[in-house]
């Protein structure tokens, strides 16, 4: 049993884990229809799918130790800016497919490196969803890296609109692992890994491919943050919640 | 009604197909955990294949309506992550079955090891992502049609 604390510092977590993959999974569901090719198009949908289907394992165990009566689906479908908890680099537009491919490769580094770590958690309920979830983060990380080293490595086009991409999300990825009380409270307990010491491995990780991708790692270290803690978000969240939310929003527990 | 052992159960659920692929049954492609008599309840617990996949609830409600059909009233269905599922679980009646289907099966290799139409081993990878989240997209170099490959996870 966890007192009172505890569970609001493990629902915390749980919504960090979940908001994550809730928010990125449905930024990158936009692609759907519309990728510059057929088998991106597929990848991308697919990997999405994966993501939202993390989600709900996640937002449903966050649901149980809230013991609010809440479910996933109303933590996803109910929840404003303010109440989501995902770092700010998967809420920032997708612009180009090379954005989009950049900052699916920085996060997936990140994730699977993170949930590598959250299979061995304490928590047994985080070590069986992170040893489901971490299998596919292995092929969305293998895909994500041939991305871009064939788009980096590619045409003089394609290589810039690739270092424009790591130019513009780099100051994005620090806030994965800035750790709070939160974290240092549930690192403690071996429930999550310290989120310092995931930087080392997937800064190594990110070099090698960006270094094959021909492309150059930004030296410059300012770091936006406040998404993970509930601090602030970017303008560009209630945009995507707008459209996430609003069936539910517009016919209360509407289903089918 | 008399229980009817879990070998006999273990033979309905075989002939419950997977929704996605209808060759192979949700027993070939092992998702079927654990079939067991809580006292007069039956529980089968059931693995997702992908956290994803879309298939799920409709596999649940599959199985149920199976069980019902066979005249079992009280039966609990179960999700368990853990061990979490892997393509090793496949059935080889099942792998030969997909195989026919033309879906090469999962191989250690990483890949197809030949064409499921035309058995060339000349054979080159279109996409990691085919048109569901278990599969993978190729073709065939020497009869050019394209096949779907079942991943290995």
């Amino acid at each position: 049993m966890v007192d009172e604390a505890g569970n609001a510092a493990l629902f915390e977590t749980l919504l960090r884990l979940g908001d994550n993959t809730l928010v990125l999974g449905h930024r990158i569901s936009e692609w759907c229809g519309k990728a510059p090719v057929l088998e991106e198009d597929i990848a991308l949908a697919n990997t999405a799918l994966d993501l939202i289907g993390q989600t709900q394992m996640w937002l449903g165990y966050a649901a149980e130790i809230e013991g609010a009566g809440r479910s996933a689906d109303d933590l996803a479908m109910l929840r404003d800016v303010w109440d989501f908890r995902n770092i700010l680099m998967v809420e920032r537009p997708n612009l180009d497919f090379g954005h989009t491919m950049m900052r699916q490769f920085l996060f997936d580094a990140y994730h699977h490196g993170l949930l590598t770590a959250l299979a061995g958690s304490s928590d047994p309920r985080i070590a069986e969803i992170a040893a489901k979830a971490v299998k596919e983060a292995t092929y969305h990380l293998d895909r994500s890296a041939e991305t871009v080293i064939a788009l980096g490595d590619g045409t003089p086009e394609s290589h810039e609109k690739m270092q424009t991409a790591l130019d513009l999300l780099w100051p994005y990825t620090s806030e994965m692992f800035q750790g709070d009380a939160v974290d240092a409270e549930m690192a403690a307990q071996g429930i999550i890994p310290d989120p310092a010491d995931l930087r080392a491995p997937w800064l190594t990780r990110v070099s090698a491919t960006l270094a094959e991708a021909t492309l150059t790692l930004p030296q410059d270290d300012f770091a936006h943050k406040g998404g993970r803690t509930g601090v602030q978000h970017t303008e560009h969240l209630g945009h995507i919640l707008t459209q996430m939310q609003w069936l539910q929003r517009a016919y209360p527990g509407a289903q089918w | 009604m008399v229980k009817p052992d879990i070998q006999t159960i273990w033979g309905w659920l075989d002939e419950v197909p997977d929704p996605e692929i209808p060759v192979i049954s949700v027993v070939d492609l092992g998702i079927i955990r654990d079939v067991v008599w809580d006292g007069d309840t039956l529980e089968v617990a059931i693995t997702p294949t992908y956290s994803g996949c879309p298939a799920t609830s409709i596999i649940n409600l599959d199985v149920e309506t199976a069980l019902r059909d066979r005249g079992l009233t009280q039966i609990r269905l179960k999700q368990k992550l853990s061990p979490p599922w892997t393509t090793d679980w496949l059935t080889a009646k099942g792998a030969a079955k997909l195989e026919e289907y033309g879906i090469a099966p999962p191989s250690a290799a990483g890949g197809p090891s030949k064409c499921p139409h035309c058995q060339s081993a000349d054979v080159e990878k279109v996409s990691q992502f085919g048109s569901t989240p278990c599969k993978a997209h190729w073709r065939c170099l020497s009869c050019l049609e394209p096949f779907d490959y079942f991943k290995c996870i």
